[in-house]
């Protein structure tokens, strides 16, 4: 069923997007409607725009309620009333789904991360017209003559000058209609991800979820940023493969580590599908810093410096603890690759650091 | 599409109901019901209860909170009816049988009240198809100028809807603009005016000597002078219309904005009797359905609805809880005579507790209270020390120590206060036009008329933008703020705020 409202809905969707009318941002506002969960209260965001009026500022003056108070209870939330056409006072009980979209939303206000800026050649803009809708006025060429007809026969019969025995319909120039057109721009900012992980012996399967996890935020931020991504899987002990998503966070294996084998791997990847100068390409390792040994490690480091930093966006480094092993691979890194910019690291020890280790990968806005 | 027609029973019970209604003195515009689905209802209540809307953001954003609303069960949309000429109300087609009676009930006495309640007495009834109208009218412009320029042009018109005088419809303020010139040449005015001493005719140029009369003549002209070129002749509070007859907008512009303020107009009544209408439709919903309509079987769920509808939870006023409550407590005065000065003038407390003289005008009183008076004159006649202890009532504020609102009070003065400041002129401030030409630059000059409390700063920077875009040419807002006269402008590109102080030219007209 299409409603009217839609319309109207889209745009304000559209809007609080930010992909239209900048100039409403600024009054981008962050209301709530509480619910329940079980026994916890929990929020559910109402985005709104407050077009500026002239108003009152903060009423200190309070207001006025009823009910059974001493002198000083207080009494939580201000007046207010219901809306027109009276609806019902609301009852606080409920379950909130928020949307992926929304959460990324969330977490990108929270996290005070900044929209991630497709660089310059990488943007390709491809413009395309479509015939949508209908309109009163336009050139003659674009007349829709079944709509016009309609409008002159509708006119008619509401003036009643229409004659069924003898249905003879003259447009004038107020029925007719034509076809409108959209300019619809699609942006086409193009982004890989390749996601690297250590597989050996000593990562578990506490390992793995936080892997998981953080690989799945970094996944949601980079989404709401880019149209179109895509997204790579190597796993490595000494040697590397290349696996689709579900084997990335199921697979166990053993043996040793070799993490330059994985590197060599990403490089064959993108030299064979992703030119750097039409994808924005990001890395991200996750290992628990155990390598075998100092000169592979060394040699990871003059690999990434020559080969792919100058053409990626962001190689980011995420160390998981572990019980086993030196974890030494970080430093290794900061000895090496201290003076790229583009080399960010971070260490994860419980679920509580993806927070801060998303906030490292992502402030520079890369 | 959403709207269905409504099931035989239904009709025949919105006729019923009609019928008890109007038996029991109730008058009102004919009434259709549609039946609509929540997805309808939903929509029609974001287009503020119509149809037909121009296509704009802000009903989409009303819909998406509507929605969520709903969808998390937060609360939901009863009913709705519209203020026009047949009335137009709408159910909910998934509504049990008896919320529709209810709701039906309801509505006729909402309607009976846009009938004959004064305020709405100058609203346009036939609203329906006016607002279907502008929406043609705006989407033709879109079509012309593009729905960018026009949606940005209507933003702006909606940031100052509220510069209306919700009292214009009554009076007329200023002279008609057409009135013709005074019949008094006004040189022959000045000549009245002009002090002379009384003379023989051979002293007059002694005591009243030609240079200091003629003096005093230039003065006066001068005077006069002055005066006419005051624009506007006296401060205006309808600035949306000061600014569609003076401001250098297109065509199109113009018809948006008196669109605009045309809708902004219909609107006002119904803000300013909230708890009225919504008490007045309670107290006969109650009364109807309790006494009249509900059948047994239906007594546990009206009763559990009802009560939702007049719950009041702690902190808050429910319009449709303070406003039956009024009701019922003047028709009870009325009918014992619990008024005037013998019963105030009683001090023996069981006496007026007893206090009866079977008067029996309640009923008559209501339905004139329901004729004559909106929100601000009801809560300051009928809201009693009486009814403040029944019920009660506190005054709470703002507790800077620990940051929370908290009861301060039960004083009666205090709380009418507060209940008044918050109804007059619906909680917003007063703005007036003060100078049409500042400084003779062409420049808008508004002030605030201060009651107390001051504007919001920020609010009142950003506005000001947008009436700087409809004025073209520099804008100013004169506010005492912190108890000092501040005046902030913008010129199209920057704004400032400075301290009014004696050597700025001052307006046309003080506040």
């Amino acid at each position: 069923m299409f409603l009217k409202i839609n319309k109207d809905h889209q745009r304000f969707r559209q809007i609080v997007k930010g992909k239209i009318r900048d100039d409403l941002r600024k009054f981008l506002t962050r209301g709530e409607l509480i619910g329940k969960e079980g026994k916890h209260l929990i929020s559910i965001p109402v985005r709104g725009i407050e077009l500026p009026h002239f108003r009152y500022g903060d009423n200190n003056d309070g207001g006025v309620g009823a009910g059974e108070a001493q002198a000083g209870d207080p009494v939580d939330g201000a007046e207010g009333d219901a809306g027109p056409g009276g609806t019902q006072p609301g009852q606080h009980i409920m379950e909130v789904e928020v949307s992926l979209d929304e959460l990324a939303d969330i977490l990108g206000e929270e996290l005070k991360l900044p929209r991630i800026k497709p660089k310059g050649s990488h943007t390709i803009t491809s413009e395309k017209d479509r015939y949508s809708g209908i309109r009163s006025t336009g050139p003659e060429s674009l007349r829709h003559f079944k709509r016009t007809f309609r409008a002159a026969l509708r006119r008619q019969i509401m003036a009643g000058a229409y004659d069924p025995d003898n249905p003879i319909i003259v447009p004038v120039r107020a029925d007719r209609r034509y076809r409108s057109w959209k300019t619809v721009l699609k942006p086409q900012s193009n982004a890989v991800i390749i996601y690297m992980m250590d597989v050996s012996g000593s990562m578990g399967d506490e390992q793995k979820e936080l892997v998981r996890l953080e690989a799945f935020w970094i996944d949601a931020w980079l989404r709401r940023n880019y149209e179109g991504i895509e997204s790579r899987y190597i796993v490595h002990d000494v040697r590397a493969a290349e696996v689709n998503r579900q084997t990335f966070f199921t697979v166990r294996e053993d043996g040793g580590t070799k993490i330059s084998s994985a590197f060599k791997l990403a490089r064959a990847v993108i030299e064979t599908h992703y030119n750097p100068s039409e994808w924005n390409i990001y890395m991200f390792h996750f290992s628990d810093g155990d390598n075998s040994s100092e000169s592979d490690s060394r040699e990871c480091c003059r690999m990434l410096k020559e080969a792919m930093l100058p053409y990626i966006n962001m190689f980011g480094y995420c160390q998981v603890a572990s019980a086993y092993g030196s974890g030494n691979f970080i430093n290794v890194i900061h000895e090496h690759l201290d003076d790229q910019e583009n080399v960010v690291t971070s260490r994860v020890n419980t679920k509580d650091d993806i927070y801060d280790s998303l906030k490292a990968f992502f402030t520079a806005g890369k | 599409m959403g709207s269905v027609p409504l099931r035989p029973e239904l009709v025949r019970y919105a006729k019923e109901i009609a019928d008890i209604a109007a038996e029991k003195g109730l008058d009102f515009f004919e009434t259709r019901f549609e039946m609509v689905d929540f997805d309808t209802m939903q929509e029609i209540a974001a287009y503020g209860g119509f149809p037909q809307r121009y296509p704009h953001w802000r009903f989409g954003m009303e819909y998406e909170r509507l929605r969520k609303q709903h969808v998390y069960g937060l609360g939901k949309i009863y009913e709705m009816v519209i203020n026009n000429d047949p009335c137009y109300a709408y159910l909910l087609s998934d509504n049990a049988l008896v919320d529709q009676k209810l709701v039906m009930a309801h509505v006729y006495a909402h309607c009976d009240f846009f009938k004959n309640n004064y305020w709405f007495s100058k609203t346009n009834r036939k609203m329906m198809d006016e607002m279907a109208n502008h929406a043609t009218r705006i989407r033709r412009h879109i079509d012309r100028y593009g729905y960018d320029r026009v949606e940005r042009f209507i933003d702006i018109c909606a940031s100052l809807d509220n510069l209306i005088d919700p009292h214009q419809p009554f009076m007329q303020r200023g002279a008609p603009r057409d009135e013709p010139t005074r019949s008094v040449a006004p040189e022959r005015e000045v000549e009245r005016d002009i002090v002379r001493y009384k003379s023989k005719p051979y002293m007059e140029a002694w005591i009243n000597p030609p240079a200091a009369t003629s003096k005093q003549r230039q003065n006066l002209l001068a005077q006069r002078e002055k005066k006419r070129h005051k624009h506007p002749p006296e401060p205006v509070r309808d600035v949306l219309q000061f600014m569609l007859e003076n401001a250098p907008l297109e065509d199109w512009e113009a018809d948006i904005l008196s669109m605009i303020r045309e809708e902004a107009y219909y609107f006002a009544p119904q803000g300013q009797t909230k708890i009225m209408n919504e008490g007045w439709a309670t107290f006969w919903h109650s009364r109807l359905m309790t006494t009249r309509i509900l059948k047994d079987d239906e007594l546990i769920t009206y009763a559990d609805h009802h009560s939702g509808t007049v719950h009041m939870p702690p902190g808050q006023i429910n319009p449709y809880k303070i406003g039956v409550e009024l009701f019922r407590d003047i028709e009870e005065r009325w009918n014992k005579g619990r008024f005037g000065k013998e019963y105030d003038e009683c001090r023996s407390m069981e006496e007026k507790r007893k206090w009866d003289t079977k008067l029996g005008k309640g009923m008559e009183k209501v339905f004139e209270v329901r004729r004559i008076y909106n929100d601000v004159m009801f809560i300051d006649e009928f809201l009693t020390q009486d009814f403040v202890d029944r019920f009660r009532m506190y005054h709470y504020r703002y507790d800077p120590s620990t940051r929370r609102m908290v009861v301060v009070s039960r004083d009666y003065e205090k709380i009418k206060q507060q209940l008044l400041f918050m109804l007059t002129n619906h909680a917003q401030p007063y703005l007036y036009v003060l100078d049409g030409n500042y400084s003779n630059r062409g420049e808008l000059y508004l002030g605030h008329k201060h009651h107390g409390v001051d504007l919001d700063i920020k609010y009142a920077v950003e506005t000001l933008k947008n009436v700087q875009r409809i004025w073209r040419r520099p804008v100013h807002l004169q506010a005492l703020i912190n108890d000092e006269m501040v005046l902030f402008s913008y010129d199209g590109e920057q704004s400032q705020q400075q301290k009014i102080h004696a050597d700025m030219p001052p307006p046309a007209h003080a506040v």
